[in-house]
């Protein structure tokens, strides 16, 4: 079997007297693309900085490829890329400095022409000269991300990466991620766009008060929600036949949104609609997606992890 | 070993940037200084035979200028990183904690030195002060600036704010310092204060440096040259396991 890119075992965190992760256990398979998801306050951000060695854990065991974040932590450190959520710089070297700099950390010599791919990548050619105060904060963004590869790491996790950053960047940060995943590097991230999750991410842990409470393929997570279909209705006259009241979940704007269990049912509301000499000016068929998946768990998770 | 000297070589870089403000500043102060005093004491007695009272206080000054500037490079660094974040790029990469010790005490001795010997030259326009036992003198400027240097990292990882680093610079590095006999001979003072100078390792330092100057001293130079080592050992002790346990760098 091959070792898992990242294994958490048993994690707590404490800090004072606040609980932050209880009991953590995940395994990410290499070549995975994950989702770490949760609200503010989760705990997502603590557990990476555990994975990375920013955090010390209270008790349990972390291990990138296979080597301990604490007793082998070079070797795991050289297995990992982070790019933190805050957007960090060192306000004293341009870009390119920072970047050959950081390799020098990792002991790689000479990382000319790595560097020049990464800034080519990640359309920083124009800025690779640039001091790093002067760059906007999507400049910046990618230069925590140029980073985080420059030693190449198996493993790669980005907490937020897309926050705040324009819809350009956004498209060409996913496309390169996509190429790296595709490439075998393992990809976890954080994210609270959910639809960006959903296309991207083959499996799924959210997190709730510092624990895990859901952990499945992003499909399966999808799959079992059993509630969720809808079809959405503008009619006129804007008045819902008795039989279908039963079934309504939503009136928006003069939308009317009907709960539906199969398909099978929309030919009943639409005879209904039609007896009742109801005309229908615009339909929209929704099917659940992680955003109802995560809006469901959060919801019903709450009295568990007390 | 390359870890180590990206992080020496940005240690480095970093004050060699803002040199303005890093090397040349404290050199024309110290220089300030020596133009007072010189005004000021220009008729007093000699300290040692043959030592002018001004010539005394040239290595007094010059060690001055180390310890502070050697001081303040590792600390300002650590604590400007710690503030603004950029502290976990050293952070998540493997670099040991020895590596980051090293480059940062090493950077610390390097700006000490680079100040000190600015000081030196400029101060040798006006007065005529030789160095006769140079090795007496680089053991005591080396050692001197790597304890400040380690004394600065310390305080940059302890301080939470530039205030408290402020404090830990004005009231402990200060006094030591402008208490050590920077500007006078120990034998000048009243027994009491004699003995806590004695108690001040920073006398040792600048005793032991001015040794190298003159060939006389307050006390035996073997005798300073022990504590000055003992001291950076104890301080680079505490340094490193303050970096090897994560003490408010890890949470």
């Amino acid at each position: 079997m091959m070792l898992p890119a990242i294994e958490v075992k048993q994690v707590c965190k404490q800090f004072g007297d606040l609980r932050v992760l209880t009991d953590i256990d995940l395994n990410i398979q290499q070549g995975e693309f994950f989702a770490l998801l949760g609200p503010n306050g989760a705990g997502k951000t603590t557990l990476i900085s555990i994975i990375a060695g920013l955090t010390l854990a209270n008790s349990g065991a972390v291990s990138v490829m296979g080597h301990d974040v604490i007793t082998q932590y070079q070797q795991a450190r050289r297995s990992l890329g982070i790019v933190p959520q805050e957007l960090v710089f060192d306000p004293f070297f341009t870009v390119r400095e920072t970047l050959l700099i950081q390799s020098g950390y990792y002991g790689i010599k000479g990382n000319t022409q790595w560097v020049d791919e990464i800034i080519e990548r990640l359309d920083l050619a124009d800025k690779a000269n640039a001091n790093m105060r002067a760059l906007s904060g999507g400049m910046k963004r990618r230069v925590l991300v140029a980073q985080a590869l420059v030693h190449k790491p198996p493993v790669i996790i980005l907490d937020e990466p897309t926050a705040g950053v324009d819809v350009e960047l956004r498209q060409t940060l996913w496309n390169f991620i996509q190429q790296l995943n595709q490439d075998g590097h393992t990809i976890v991230l954080t994210t609270h766009y959910l639809e960006e999750a959903e296309t991207l991410c083959h499996r799924v842990a959210m997190l709730k008060e510092g624990r895990i409470v859901a952990l499945d393929s992003t499909k399966n997570l999808i799959g079992k929600m059993t509630t969720g279909n809808s079809v959405r209705l503008r009619l006129l006259p804007d008045a819902l036949p008795a039989t279908l009241q039963a079934l309504q979940i939503s009136h928006n704007a003069g939308l009317v949104g009907l709960r539906i269990e199969n398909y099978a049912q929309i030919e009943f509301i639409l005879s209904t609609l039609r007896s009742a000499n109801i005309q229908i000016l615009e339909m929209h068929l929704q099917q659940p997606d992680l955003e109802d998946v995560f809006v469901n768990i959060m919801k019903n998770s709450g009295s568990k992890s007390k | 070993m390359t870890g180590f000297y990206t992080l020496l070589y940005k240690e480095l870089l970093r004050f060699w940037k803002v040199g303005f403000q890093t090397l040349l500043a404290p050199m024309v102060s110290t220089l300030l200084y020596l133009l007072v005093f010189f005004h000021v004491l220009e008729t007093r007695a000699e300290v040692y035979p043959g030592v002018a009272h001004t010539i005394f206080l040239i290595p007094g000054l010059v060690m001055m200028a180390v310890i502070q500037n050697a001081f303040a490079n590792s600390s300002s660094s650590m604590i400007q990183s710690k503030i603004s974040g950029n502290i976990v790029f050293v952070l998540l990469s493997p670099l040991s904690y020895r590596a980051i010790f090293f480059a940062y005490i090493l950077a610390s001795i390097v700006r000490g030195l680079l100040v000190g010997l600015g000081v030196y030259l400029a101060t040798m326009i006006f007065f005529d002060t030789p160095i006769q036992l140079t090795l007496w003198v680089l053991l005591f400027v080396i050692l001197g600036s790597a304890i400040s240097g380690a004394l600065g990292l310390i305080a940059g990882i302890w301080a939470d704010k530039f205030d408290q680093l402020a404090a830990f610079q004005n009231f402990i590095i200060m006094p030591l310092t402008f208490l050590s006999g920077v500007f006078y001979t120990i034998h000048s003072l009243p027994s009491g204060w004699q003995y806590l100078s004695q108690l001040n390792p920073f006398f040792y330092m600048i005793d032991g440096f001015r040794y190298g100057f003159f060939g006389v001293s307050d006390i035996s130079p073997t005798i300073s040259l022990m504590i000055v080592t003992l001291c950076l050992i104890a301080i680079s002790m505490l340094a490193i396991k303050m970096l090897k346990s994560g003490y408010k760098l890890r949470y």
